[in-house]
């Protein structure tokens, strides 16, 4: 399966130095790459960033590094975005994509280059840097107030996958050294970066181990698997090999301080023996916000009590410290039946004395008085992160519509029409009616373009437009046939209503509006006619609403075909002209044409003279006109350009179309100015907007490939044939392998694009009326991925991060209703397990 | 059996069956040519027969109703006594929707003529029965039912017939002795013949069917009422001002419908004397078990309460005065008084003298008789094609659902019509058929305005049925909810790719007789709480296959379906309109999609174009809208308020930033572009988002 993606598998212990540094800069320092390698000592770490000088000085990532430099230097290490000037470039400058990358140095020897899409946040960023020191022997200076220390910090941190690693460890640490073994759900998190801190400071006196592995954790027995968890493992007590090292789990969460908190109560002794006022005592505990739990002994039982102190003390580890008070050796005076104190950490809060006859009941004693803390702690927990993202509108449409509602739009513009006026209405006047439902978002989006129309239109047209709320007359729009929303019909004279196909927006439906006042077809009734029907004459006020006017030349005999086409007519109302010729001269009018009888004339107006191809050879590919394109079913060879296309390449394109050279494509071209969207495009297929024009071939229709024309090589007629050529061959490479993502569609809402094996949701019912879901999922993400999903996130990039890959299983538990509400991006992040 | 000669009006049953015996005698012999059949014969013009009619004449079937009337809807011109509907007439609602104003019309008949609608026909909010005759006369008329009045059915029996739809055909006999044969035979005659329990004494009782509504005649009197629903109640209503007390005496506790969720419980209106019993004006309640009592006479004609028990133990019963009385033993006895009056309010039972044992209408069980057996489709259990409607169909939801009452019958009846229009006439039961993209709104358009859902919660449910691939969906309207694991040879439909149940429910543990429905915290407001829901909320159950006869006869207690393989619960709501963006139809669209696994959201055209041209699969709104020269185009302000959503991407003001950089002097070619700032990477925008909230 995916055990080959396990790199952090590392089972070597290393010989690490740190040496801290400790610098008052705390800002992001900006230098040249000269000054900047000057200014490299040797053994110290160095992250740099390396971007063009004239890159925008904010941007996520950098923001992300500014926060990264007070931690990064706490170890020592010096953050510096080095901005790559002409004068001096230096090959970290790197070329295009490279650009985005940063560096870590140690003196000037380049140990390790990251993605910045790696790097996504603060969290990632000082994890990573420091998983990659702690792998490696690394020496660093150290100078604290001026002083500068040698020292060397020996720890291992190991990355196991399996409960074996595991044992193994422990088998070998046995009596010698304790291990702290934790799990995160993924690297780069804030839980990880916490380990990792943890690591750099504790890692000469425990082994870490880290583990992604839900498995793992759950083979050691450990519940609520959906945390990142922390454990000690007791193994220096341990003397005999077949015993187990006894595990003391963390119940913080996992940040820096609850770690340190917690590794630093591991230190102390388990059990200490006091023999003064309670009241003096003080311990590292209390320091530390825990309690204390005295147990009350006496000479008489000072064995028995000890045991059971100590027993007290296994159970109370990290939670509170436990002592063994000796009663006969004390001045002060306890209550006689007393055989437990409690010390809370507060200051100023009475010393408690307690009867209490069983282990049990001390236990739970100090958890109760913890447990105010704790169930805050959890609501807040538990609300934090599902209510929200329960309440997270993801539908585009829904989520403007609800932005907008407070907008007054001029409805009065158009008529609305209740059950009593609608018959009237349409019967009286010709009338376009909008059957919408007011709740319902597209519905109101679309309302929008529709009083844009009444707007346009105001005082011109014979057209009344009115609209129907069907969520209040209901009876009307069942009684019109309407059973979704939107739809447009048009009503002349009442009857027949005609439904508007087209798209829904302003402009569209504005032609349909003006095109529909003429009939169609058009009868031409003379030669005169005709050509000035097909110069554009005839109809100047439409035509700049109908792309071509189509002319159909019949002789008079010819009446099926007339039929035929008048039929045609009819269908094409509202959205181009046509027009039917069919007088005994109409040979003459063939003829000019260099037709014969039956013909089609198709004037294109825009260019003024009379082709007869409805789609043009190279056009310019628009949001609008695209979907007519793709139903060619080839692959699209689009000139990515921003403004108008370059001459010479449009020459190449049209010498090799009539070559024959372009017959499996469509060739087509798309002006950025015209169509924004296109550099969405582009950073889909290139993670970054390459240099203008770029032509990329996309075969949408079979297996999803992306390929770019060599960015090196003039688009010229000879280097575009050896390009298809090869394509042709098989020789070149795509710069997207497959568009063929399956989308987890509805798991997350998101469109998003992951591979996926199976989706399997498992769906077990309880009684209560809590569903409870897993979603197994199995996935495998190209670093692409995640870089796409980062970078690119528009809204639409999702979730698929929610799933973890390797060994086949990760599973997200969300209870009841919620699995209903509960996925989008942030969430999901929170689960994320990726490898690069 | 004893013969109640106090209701003289009411052919009592012992006499009614004589009267039924002897044409069956009769007519037997006289069979001979037999008339032809009548496709479809519906017993009783009242609201229900009326409303199968209505649905039979609008599908041009032959048919007939038989009534013995002169005119529609005779049971209302003597009931209820005190001739005040409970079912209320709200004439307005705020809403111009005329189906969703249905659900609050609980009288009118369902019909294509607005004109038929009862707030046309009185103004009061718990109308005169009065009203309703003259509504359910002018129904017939308007609409030109075909009525036999004045035909009284003395006798039903099967003639098996291989020729006959069913293998038989139902003979009815009237009055006069002449014979009817029916293809499929509706009985829609109500609940006709009040209940009466036997104990010793009940000859001294009265029955609402036939007690004084006169206040006049009850002044001063002690009054002691069997029964608890609300015909006892609105009997006592009408003499509490005027009796030195009212004991009202049942076998189990008062259920409030507002308490119950169940119209035909308590109702509000005529809940007075619970009013005066709880503020201490010697009016009560007691519950004790009728079958128990016995009433004995003493020698001033006065009414004691005794035990049945203490009379058979005395057996020279002649002088009432020396019978034990309870007080006799416990000398505090609640019913140790005397009381002037007994009535009896203890409710109807179906008429199924005039039905032919071969029917096997009723089960035989003596303490079964209330109600004829039936499905959940209406037909009887012991005859195929024999269909009851209206009043006596309410086993299906006795107690649960308005099966029983004008404003659910109405549904059922349409429901039956569709049943019979598929199994006769090869209709399919009507369904509109959409594309997915239109499936969250198809679901929220029927629950915020669907009367049959709503009245009949849990009986009827609309019936989603999933295409291949989910790529398109039928829209079942209201069909009963049990008769799933047949829908198919019910309806003509097919159910292979999954589907949908859209439901309408109470909370869980809401309802009930002793349940405090006024608690704190008795609605929920977030959507995480939503299967929490207490108030009638919609419910959405996904199966994957149609569940089978085992799964539904033994679902979980209580559940109006066996379990689905997931379920979603829309938020209540205190208004009942369900069409909050993100409190309601967000969580469904994200329900739905995780039972379909796909994308319902929708997109502007622009982000379709940008899918088309970077993945394979489009989501379905983009494939079915965009892909077919129809998509959304967004408008200026809608751009502006999706990129402050961060739903959508300024593309324009990132290219306007390229192009400042690029005008910078030193900048040549492709080596520097640098990172673009435009579109905020994930997790910057997502903790911001989180910050916001």
């Amino acid at each position: 399966m995916s055990s080959s993606f396990s790199i952090y598998r590392v089972g070597i212990s290393f010989v690490i130095t740190c040496i801290f540094y400790k610098s008052t800069v705390d800002s992001l320092p900006e230098l040249s790459p000269q000054k900047y390698f000057s200014t490299l000592q040797p053994g110290k770490a160095s992250l740099a960033y390396f971007c063009q000088a004239d890159s925008p000085s904010t941007s996520v990532f950098l923001e992300e590094l500014n926060k990264a430099v007070r931690p990064l230097q706490d170890y020592g290490i010096s953050v510096a975005k080095v901005n790559c000037i002409k004068e001096e470039m230096s090959r970290y400058c790197g070329k295009e994509k490279d650009s985005m990358k940063a560096y870590l140095f140690r003196g000037n020897i380049l140990l390790r280059e990251f993605p910045t899409d790696t790097l996504f946040d603060v969290n990632a960023i000082v994890a990573h840097v420091l998983l990659f020191l702690n792998k490696n022997i690394y020496y660093v200076t150290n100078s604290i107030y001026g002083v500068s220390t040698n020292y060397i910090c020996v720890y291992f941190i190991k990355y196991i996958t399996t409960l074996e690693d595991l044992q193994n460890i422990e088998n070998a640490l046995k009596g010698k050294e304790n291990i702290v073994f934790s799990y995160v759900r993924a690297i780069g998190i804030p839980e990880h970066r916490a380990v990792m801190e943890a690591a750099f400071v504790y890692g000469t006196i425990y082994q870490f181990v880290l583990t992604t592995e839900i498995a793992l954790l759950e083979s050691i027995g450990s519940e609520d698997i959906e945390y990142a968890h922390l454990y000690f493992f007791h193994c220096k007590l341990v003397l005999d090999l077949t015993q187990q090292c006894r595990r003391t789990l963390m119940e913080q969460p996992l940040t820096t301080l609850n770690i340190h908190l917690f590794i630093k109560t591991m230190k102390e002794p388990l059990l200490t023996e006091v023999a003064e006022d309670p009241q003096q005592v003080s311990t590292v505990h209390l320091q530390l916000g825990l309690p204390l739990i005295f147990i009350v002994s006496q000479q008489a039982t000072y064995e028995a009590d000890r045991r059971t102190a100590e027993w007290v003390a296994w159970r109370l580890l990290g939670k509170a410290g436990v002592l063994l008070l000796l009663r006969d050796s004390l001045e002060m005076n306890i209550p006689q039946h007393a055989n437990v104190v409690f010390k809370r950490a507060e200051k100023g809060i009475p010393l408690e004395f307690l009867v209490l006859h069983d282990v049990e009941s001390i236990i739970s004693h100090v958890e109760n008085n913890m447990h105010m803390e704790e169930i805050q702690d959890e609501d807040d927990d538990m609300e934090d992160p599902d209510s929200d993202i329960l309440d997270i509108q993801d539908d585009e449409v829904a989520e403007t519509v609800y932005r907008d509602r407070k907008r007054q739009l001029p409805l009065e513009l158009t008529v609305e029409l209740t059950e009593e006026t609608f018959n009237v209405t349409v019967m009286a006047s010709d009338s376009l009616v909008l059957f919408y439902a007011g709740w319902h978002a597209v519905s109101m989006a679309f309302l929008q373009s529709y009083i844009d129309v009444a707007i346009k239109l105001k005082g011109t047209s014979a057209m009344l437009l009115t609209r129907v709320n069907c969520a209040d007359w209901s009876g009307v729009c069942a009684k019109q046939n309407v059973t979704e929303f939107p739809v447009v019909k048009m009503y002349k004279e009442g009857k027949n209503p005609v439904s508007y196909t087209g798209m829904l927006g302003t402009e569209d439906l504005l032609k349909f509006i003006q095109l529909n006042r003429i009939s169609c077809p058009v009868i031409i009734t003379s030669i005169q006619e005709a050509e000035e029907y097909l110069s554009g004459e005839l109809y100047k006020d439409l035509i700049s609403y109908s792309s071509v006017s189509v002319l159909g030349l019949f002789s008079p005999t010819m009446t099926t075909a007339k039929e035929d086409f008048t039929e045609a007519g009819n269908h094409l109302k509202g959205y181009v002209i046509t027009g039917i010729y069919s007088e005994e001269d109409v040979l003459i009018l063939s003829n000019n044409n260099a037709a014969t009888l039956p013909a089609l004339l198709l004037a294109r107006h825009e260019e003024g003279k009379i082709e007869s191809i409805l789609l043009s050879t190279h056009p310019e590919i628009t949001v609008e006109n695209l979907p007519t394109y793709l139903r060619l079913q080839k692959p699209l060879l689009i000139l990515f350009s921003d403004g108008s296309m370059n001459p010479q390449y449009e020459k190449a394109i049209l010498t090799l179309a009539k070559q024959k050279y372009l017959d499996m494509f469509t060739p087509c071209w798309l002006n950025l100015k015209n169509t924004p969207v296109g550099r969405g495009i582009l950073q889909a297929y290139f993670d970054l907007v390459p240099p203008l024009p770029v032509l990329v071939l996309v075969n949408l229709h079979s297996g999803g490939q992306v390929y770019a024309f060599p960015s090196d090589q003039a688009i010229t007629e000879l280097n575009l044939i050896s390009w298809l050529k090869k394509l042709e061959a098989g020789l070149e490479n795509p710069i997207i392998e497959s568009q063929n993502y399956s989308v987890i569609y509805g798991l997350q809402n998101g469109c998003c694009v992951s591979r996926r094996d199976n989706i399997n949701l498992v769906h077990l019912h309880q009684s209560s009326w809590v569903t409870r879901y897993t979603v197994n999922e199995q996935l495998y993400f190209e670093r692409k991925f995640f870089f796409s999903i980062n970078v690119l996130s528009s809204g639409f990039c999702c979730s698929a991060l929610f799933i973890r890959h390797r060994q086949s299983k990760l599973s997200i538990i969300l209870e009841g209703p919620r699995i209903f509400g509960m996925v989008n991006e942030y969430h999901w992040l929170h689960h994320v397990s990726f490898q690069l | 059996m004893g013969l109640s000669a106090a209701a003289p009006l009411w052919g009592p049953p012992g006499l009614l069956l004589t009267i039924a015996l002897h044409p069956a005698l009769s007519v037997r012999p006289a069979k001979g040519p037999a008339p032809a059949p009548r496709d479809y014969c519906v017993l009783g013009a009242g609201p229900a027969g009326l409303q199968m009619a209505y649905f039979l004449q609008r599908a041009g079937r032959d048919y007939a109703v038989f009534e013995r009337a002169p005119r529609p809807g005779s049971f209302f011109t003597r009931y209820p006594r005190h001739s005040k509907l409970i079912s209320i007439n709200k004439r307005f609602t705020g809403k111009a929707n005329a189906e969703f104003n249905l659900r609050h019309d609980w009288n009118s008949l369902l019909s294509h003529d607005p004109r038929l609608l009862f707030r046309h026909y009185s103004r009061a909010y718990f109308p005169d029965a009065r009203d309703m005759v003259r509504y359910l006369g002018d129904f017939a008329d308007r609409l030109g039912l075909r009525v036999l009045y004045n035909t009284t059915i003395t006798y039903v029996t099967l003639d098996k017939d291989r020729q006959a739809w069913n293998g038989h055909y139902f003979i009815l006999t009237d009055q006069t002795g002449q014979a009817y044969r029916c293809s499929v035979l509706l009985v829609a005659t109500g609940l006709s013949v009040p209940n009466q329990v036997n104990f010793p004494g009940s000859e001294y009782v009265e029955g609402y069917e036939s007690v004084s509504v006169d206040p006049e005649d009850f002044v001063g009197q002690n009054v002691l009422i069997l029964g608890r629903g609300n015909s006892a109640f609105e009997t006592a209503e009408n003499i509490l001002g005027v009796t030195n007390f009212i004991h009202m005496l049942s076998r189990s506790r008062v259920r409030l419908s507002w308490a119950t969720h169940y119209v035909g419980d308590l109702r509000a209106i005529n809940n007075g004397l619970l009013d005066t019993y709880q503020l201490k004006s010697l009016d009560g309640l007691l519950e004790s078990d009728l079958t128990d009592l016995a009433i004995v006479k003493d020698h001033e004609g006065k009414f004691h309460v005794t035990l049945k028990f203490f009379l058979e133990e005395n057996n020279t019963n002649q002088s009432a005065d020396s019978i034990t009385l309870p007080q006799d033993n416990s000398d505090n006895f609640a019913m140790r008084v005397a009381y002037d009056r007994v009535i009896r309010c203890l409710g109807w039972n179906f008429d199924f003298s005039i039905f032919n044992k071969s029917l096997r209408l009723n089960s035989g069980n003596p303490f079964d008789t209330k109600y004829p057996l039936i499905r959940a489709s209406y037909e009887s259990k012991g005859t195929r094609g024999l269909f009851i409607l209206g009043t006596a169909s309410h086993s299906v939801d006795y107690r649960r659902s308005a099966g029983g009452f004008i404003h659910g019958f109405r549904y059922t009846a349409r429901a039956v019509h569709r049943l019979l229009e598929h199994r006769h006439h090869g209709a399919a039961w009507p369904s509109t058929e959409l594309p997915v993209t239109q499936l969250t709104s198809a679901i929220v358009r029927r629950v915020n305005e669907a009367s049959g859902l709503y009245q009949m919660f849990s009986v009827l449910a609309d019936v989603v049925l999933l295409k291949e691939n989910a790529s398109a969906f039928e829209y079942l309207e209201e069909f009963p909810v049990l008769m799933l694991p047949q829908l198919e040879t019910l309806t003509g439909r097919k159910a292979r790719h999954g589907l949908f149940v859209v439901n309408m429910e109470y909370g869980k543990n809401f309802s009930g007789p002793d349940k405090d429905v006024f608690f704190h915290g008795r609605s929920v407001g977030y959507t995480e709480d939503a299967w929490q829901s207490n108030f009638l909320h919609p419910v959405i159950y996904y199966y994957r296959q149609l569940p089978t006869e085992q799964e539904v006869r033994f679902r979980p207690a209580h559940w109006p379906l066996p379990r689905p393989a997931a379920i979603h619960h829309i938020l209540e709501d205190f208004l009942t309109d369900w069409t909050a963006p993100v409190g309601h139809i967000l969580p469904l669209r994200r329900f739905l999609e995780n039972c379909l696994d796909t994308d319902l959201r929708s997109f502007y055209a622009e982000s379709c174009f940008l899918f088309a041209l970077t993945r394979q699969k489009l989501p379905p709104f983009c494939q079915q809208g965009y892909l077919r020269r129809q998509g959304l185009a967004s408008t200026q302000s809608l751009r502006q308020h999706g990129v402050e959503s961060r739903l959508l991407r300024d593309y324009a003001a990132m290219g306007r930033h390229l192009e400042d950089s690029s005008q910078r002097p030193g900048n040549h070619g492709p080596v520097g572009v640098p990172p673009d700032p435009g579109p905020p990477a994930p997790v910057q925008s997502l903790d911001s988002n989180k910050e916001e909230l």
